[in-house]
This record gives C-alpha cells, sequence and structure tokens, in this order.
C-alpha cells in the first residue's frame, strides 16, 4: 500500500497520520513529545511500521511548532504552518466549515473560513491561560485523570466562576474555592468556562465566528470545554472524529497534493538511526547566536538558529 | 565630548555623516546583539518596551566604548517615548556613568528646548550646519532608497539571503562615503548588484504587503526579527512607507521639507481614528486605509509589547478590515528569540493571503 504521511510535532505531543491513496485514513497515532521531538518523531514512525509492514510513503509533510526538525529527521517532502494544516483538514472533514477552534498544549487558534479559503486567523500571543497545558497542570493539582476532567464538569451542578484571564488568577481562584469546600465538579466546571471565556476574549477578540464550527486540538477531547463553548456561543460545536490530529490529517492532505515523481521520506530505517542534535553558540560577532544542528550517524543534516544565515547553509558534508 | 546615538534601524548612518561634519566626535555602538538586549533589559525599567530597552543597551555598549554624552530624540504626547530620554539618563546615572543627555525635543511643541540642546550642542559650529544637514539628509535618501530596491528585489533573488548580504554591503558604503558622488555610486552599486541577482518573475501571485505600526520596531530590522526579510523569503513584496526620511520629515525637522510625499495618513485615518493618540498609532490607521485604496494584498503590523498607541491603533483596525477588505496580521514583540511563533504566523498570513489572491483572480 502507498501511503501519504501528516506528522504533526507539538510541544506537548507528537500526532502521525497516513493516508491512502482515496484520501482515507489508515493509521493514526498520538504520542507525547516529552521534550524530545527527535524521539518522539522515531517512535511515531516505528508505531507506522509495525502496524503497516508493508506499506511504502508517496509523499509526507510536517507541521507543529516543531516541523523544521521534523522535517528533516522524516525527509519530509512539504513543510506547513499549523493554522494552514488544521484548517485544510477541518475542510477535508466539512467543506462549508466557517470556524475552526484549536486548543493544543501550548497555543490556541481561531481560524475564520469563508467559502473553503481562510479569511483571518488569531493564535494566543501572551497567556498560557487557556491551553492544554494549563488544563494538565490543574487537573493533576486535584489528582485527577486529565481524560476524567470533561466527564467530571458535565456533573457539576452548580458551578462556580473562577477568574480566567491569567493562569496565576485561575488557580488562585481554584485554590480559593477548594478551601472553600466547593466540590471539585464545580471547579472543573467553573474552570472550563474560565478558559473558553478567556479564549473568547482574547484569542477570538473581534472575529465574528459563525457556523458550523469546529473544535479541535488535544482539549477537544474534554466534553467539558466542548459544552462551556456551546453555551457561550450560542450554537452547536462539532468535535471531529480524528480532532486529536487533525494538524497531521492536514498536513498529510497538503502533501498528497504535490505532484512529486518520488518522496524524500528517509525510509522506516529512520526510527533505528542515530540522530543527535547538539547546541554551540556562534563565535562570528557579538550576536552569539545559539544554533543548533542535526546529526544523523555522522553527518550533520541541519543547522537552525544563526541569524545572519552563515550557518544554515550546509557545505559539502557541513562547514 | 564623544556623542553616541541608538541604532535605531539604519538611522545611525545618517547620524554619524551629520555630527561628524559638524567636527564632532562619534560612538557608534556594536551592531545590537544578545548582548545588547542582555544589558538593557537589566538596567531598563521592567515595564518599559522593547525599544527603550535596546536603546539603554546601545547606549551601555558605546559607553564602554569611551562615549561620554548621549544624543536622544525627545518627544511629547501619550506615547512614553517622550519620557524615554530621561529615564535613560537616570538608569545610566544609577550605573554611575555620568553622561551628559543632549535631547532633541519635537520643535512643534518645545521649540525652546530644542534651541537650547542645539546650541550647548553646536556652540560655534553653527556655519557647518547646512553641509551637515546636506550630508545627512543626502546619507538618509540614500538608506531609504537601497531600502527600497532590496523589498523590491529580495522576492525575486536568485541564491536566498543574497539581497541581505548585499544590503549591509551598501548600508556600509554608505556610512563610509564622504562625497554626495560616492553616496550616490554606492546607492547604484547596489541597485546593480542585487539587481543581477534577481529573476525576471517570481512566478507566485506577486504578493505585496505593507508594513505599519510603531517606527522603532518597524525600521530597527533586529528588534523585528527581520520580519521585512523573512516576509521577502515567503515570496510577498514588502511596502513600507515609514522610512528614514520619512520620519526626519515628521519628527526631527518638520520643515524645510514639511510633509511626507504621498496622501497624508493622518488624514487617511477618518472616520477611523480621529485625532493624536501618541507615537504611530494614528499612521498605522492611515496607512492601512491607504493600502487598501492601494490594493495592497494585506498589512503586518508591529507593535511592542505594551506599547499603548499601537493598541489604539489595533483595536481600531479589525473595523478598517471589515469596512475595506484589507486583512491585518499584529505582531506583539518584545525580547523573545523563539521564531518559531512569528514565523507560524508570517506563513499562516501569507497563506491567507495567496488563497484569497487566487480565488479573486479565478
Amino acid at each position: 500500500m502507498r501511503v501519504v504521511l501528516g506528522l504533526d510535532v507539538g510541544s506537548v505531543s507528537t500526532n502521525l497520520v497516513a493516508m491512502d491513496e482515496g484520501q482515507n485514513v489508515v493509521h493514526s497515532s498520538y504520542l507525547l513529545t516529552a521534550g524530545r521531538p527527535v524521539e518522539a518523531v522515531q517512535e511515531a514512525v516505528a508505531d507506522l511500521w509495525r502496524a503497516l509492514p508493508s506499506c511504502s510513503v508517496a509523499a509526507s509533510g510536517t507541521t507543529g511548532s516543531g516541523r523544521e526538525l521534523a522535517a528533516e529527521v522524516l525527509g519530509a517532502d512539504v513543510v506547513k504552518n499549523e493554522i494552514t494544516s488544521h484548517a485544510v483538514a477541518a475542510l477535508s472533514v466539512c467543506p462549508d466549515v466557517r470556524c475552526v477552534l484549536e486548543i493544543g498544549g501550548q497555543d490556541s487558534k481561531v481560524i475564520i473560513v469563508e467559502n473553503g479559503v481562510v479569511t483571518d486567523f488569531a493564535m494566543n500571543t501572551v497567556c498560557a491561560a487557556g491551553t492544554g497545558s494549563f488544563l494538565d497542570r490543574q487537573a493533576q493539582r486535584l489528582g485527577i485523570d486529565i481524560r476524567d476532567l470533561g466527564r467530571l464538569a458535565l456533573a457539576s451542578r452548580n458551578p462556580v466562576r473562577i477568574a480566567g484571564r491569567c493562569a496565576v488568577f485561575a488557580e488562585s481562584d481554584m485554590i480559593h474555592k477548594q478551601q472553600m469546600g466547593c466540590s471539585v465538579e464545580d471547579i472543573v466546571r467553573g474552570l472550563c468556562e474560565a478558559l473558553v471565556r478567556n479564549y473568547l476574549n482574547n484569542v477570538a477578540k473581534g472575529k465574528a465566528i459563525r457556523q458550523p464550527v469546529f473544535f479541535q486540538g488535544g482539549v477537544a477531547a474534554n466534553e467539558g470545554m466542548r459544552k462551556a463553548f456551546e453555551e457561550s456561543l450560542g450554537c452547536p460545536v462539532i468535535v471531529p472524529e480524528r480532532h486529536k490530529v487533525m494538524g497531521a490529517l492536514g498536513a498529510a492532505i497538503i502533501a498528497s497534493r504535490q505532484r512529486l515523481k518520488s518522496s524524500r521520506f528517509r525510509g522506516f530505517g529512520l526510527s533505528q538511526t542515530r540522530f543527535e542534535s547538539r547546541g554551540f553558540e556562534c563565535d562570528g560577532c557579538s550576536n552569539a547566536c545559539e544554533v543548533v544542528e542535526l546529526v544523523m550517524g555522522e553527518s550533520v543534516i541541519a543547522r537552525w538558529g544563526g541569524r545572519c544565515g552563515r550557518w544554515e547553509r550546509l557545505g559539502a558534508a557541513g562547514a | 565630548m564623544k556623542l553616541t546615538f541608538p541604532h535605531m534601524g539604519d538611522f545611525w548612518v545618517v547620524m554619524r555623516a551629520a555630527l561628524d561634519e559638524l567636527g564632532l566626535d562619534t560612538v557608534v555602538p556594536p551592531p545590537s546583539s544578545k548582548r545588547t538586549v542582555t544589558l538593557g533589559t537589566r538596567y531598563a525599567p521592567e515595564t518599559a518596551c522593547f525599544p527603550l530597552k535596546l536603546c539603554l543597551g546601545n547606549m551601555l555598549e558605546a559607553i564602554d566604548m569611551g562615549a561620554d554624552a548621549v544624543l536622544m530624540a525627545g518627544g511629547s504626547g501619550p506615547c512614553r517615548f517622550g519620557y524615554y530620554a530621561q529615564v535613560e539618563k537616570q538608569a545610566l546615572w544609577d550605573l554611575g556613568k555620568h553622561v551628559d543627555f543632549h535631547v532633541l525635543e519635537p520643535p512643534q511643541t518645545h521649540p525652546r528646548e530644542l534651541l537650547g540642546s542645539l546650541a550647548a550642542l553646536l556652540g560655534h559650529r553653527c556655519s557647518r550646519v547646512p553641509r551637515a544637514l546636506r550630508i545627512g539628509w543626502e546619507k538618509a535618501l540614500a538608506c531609504d532608497e537601497v531600502l527600497k530596491q532590496s523589498l523590491l528585489l529580495r522576492p525575486r533573488e536568485d541564491s536566498p539571503g543574497v539581497t541581505s548580504r548585499l544590503y549591509s554591503k551598501a548600508i556600509h558604503a554608505v556610512d563610509e562615503a564622504s562625497s554626495i558622488g560616492d553616496i550616490r555610486r554606492a546607492v547604484n552599486a547596489f541597485v546593480q548588484e542585487a539587481g543581477a541577482h534577481a529573476r525576471a518573475q517570481d512566478g507566485g501571485l506577486g504578493l505585496r504587503i505593507g508594513v505599519i505600526g510603531e517606527i522603532f520596531m518597524i525600521m530597527d530590522s533586529f528588534a523585528n526579527a527581520g520580519i521585512e526579510e523573512k516576509l521577502g523569503k515567503l515570496g510577498a513584496t514588502v511596502d513600507r512607507k515609514m522610512t528614514i526620511t520619512g520620519w526626519v520629515r515628521t519628527h526631527l525637522f518638520p520643515w524645510p521639507w514639511k510633509r511626507v510625499p504621498g496622501p497624508d495618513p493622518v488624514k487617511s485615518a477618518r472616520p477611523y481614528l480621529n485625532h493624536f493618540v501618541g507615537g504611530d498609532g494614528i499612521e498605522s490607521v492611515g496607512y492601512t486605509v491607504l493600502g487598501a485604496r492601494e490594493n495592497l494584498d494585506g498589512m503586518v503590523h508591529l507593535l511592542p509589547f505594551t506599547c499603548m498607541p499601537e493598541i489604539v491603533a489595533k483595536s481600531v483596525l479589525p473595523q478598517v478590515t471589515q469596512d475595506l477588505g484589507i486583512p491585518v496580521l499584529s505582531l506583539s514583540l518584545d525580547e523573545h528569540t523563539g521564531e518559531v511563533g512569528l514565523m507560524t504566523r508570517l506563513e499562516a498570513f501569507v497563506d491567507l493571503l495567496t488563497a484569497r489572491k487566487g480565488a479573486t483572480c479565478r
């Protein structure tokens, strides 16, 4: 089977989607990045190989904040930002979609679509309140599994008010309410409402949100968040089946649109190859850029982080 | 006296030329770097905006090189910039660096203060002023021309980064030029060399993106993480109306050049923003309206984090977008060096504009 791969390397999770020629998803995986993106990519590829040992890769695309690094490790044909990828994926599920709400591990975005074309978007700029990591941390603090958060929120009968503007304010409000004796269900529901309020006031500020509205990203698994969005927006919010891997799906679709003779894909052996990334400070000028180079086996395959472009141009086998 | 001044993009070229011509000793700070940011953020008030921190870093590095006096622009109005010279002086004096401060206040609001500082600075050198202004102005025009051409050529460059390399070479040639003829030769050399590296057609849709916002963040490519270069590499031609000569015309010497050529951005901002909000807020709105009229595909709006005038502009701009159909991407910048988030937004914005333009073309 010939497949097209989409790989989304985010701050928290690394997701892989494989599509067959008919654009059907034949494999998808969701792994934690755990601060080691290269290993996460290798593991995701090994996982695919175990699931579909006879497949060959026709094209591949990467997205997410680790997309450049992932593209080098994977040998990707396309590198695409996650905003476009998420929009493309939502449009593939529902061609009429007009708004995509996406909340991931470290960032959240809103994408406005008109007639199948992205017309506006925004991403949170300054604040962690309203991202998956914050929910994760609060779940941990309350001693509950993150997967139970949504169910607990729905069980609430009297949600408490939690400040939503800032993660610090939210946390101190939660502690205060907890010490007053409010139930965990009510606090968790209040937290979901606060995050939605913060998202709509900050990220989606001034944007006209029209139906159909899609809700994607890891946080979309939280039923409490979806409910809070529906109540706030006053309209149904659709969580697509593959909400967790929509970025990867979008990257795969974009890669499949390329007319390639052959893919740059490094082959499944990459999961066994030794990759090493090492950093150094350039001493070319007083800026002392933090340059990172990626080494595969013995050779340097890519460098990043220089401001003047001196290091990014790899000479024969590395400058 | 050894006089220093912040870079503010390529503006240091103009300052050095004019001050040298006056017979004043100058120290140009070393190119802005991580060290500059580290020094600036350590000694500036935490809540100040990034331009102040970077300028303070420039000053500290120049003082290490022997500078003992600072030339700064002043200002008035709601933007905190008007007070920056005083804050910077205090920060330097607190560090035991008792340098002289020469503040050029805007002539419209503080003519006496301006004349006072000019008199203290110039002394008996008044006879040299016309020649200093002439060479300074010629270099300002040269820097702007090199910039303008680089913005046009970069999306079509045949090898990545060549325009930027030739650009810094040209700016240094302009800096070193001692006659008007040399200045013009430096510009022509750039146009020819960079032009030879430009492909005839960029193959794409020929996106044109305007850059607006707070003037320092626009002009200083170190402060804005090379945003114009990044947009150029993504295939977009950048259109920027706020340049060195424009800034000099409106801020430093509103006479005798008086007005920036072309339609007035302040008048164009009506009815979205009808009065001065400090800094360049009204210009940001006005140039967006003008950008829509000139059929630019979109605008990138740069603001230093916590910049009040630009926050006002930012909250007005969605209405302009809605009425005139010109997309605007606002980017709040500070000392961060992680560029992935910035690239994600720029790439997505270029995708958006491409899809939009592609849809209209069809």
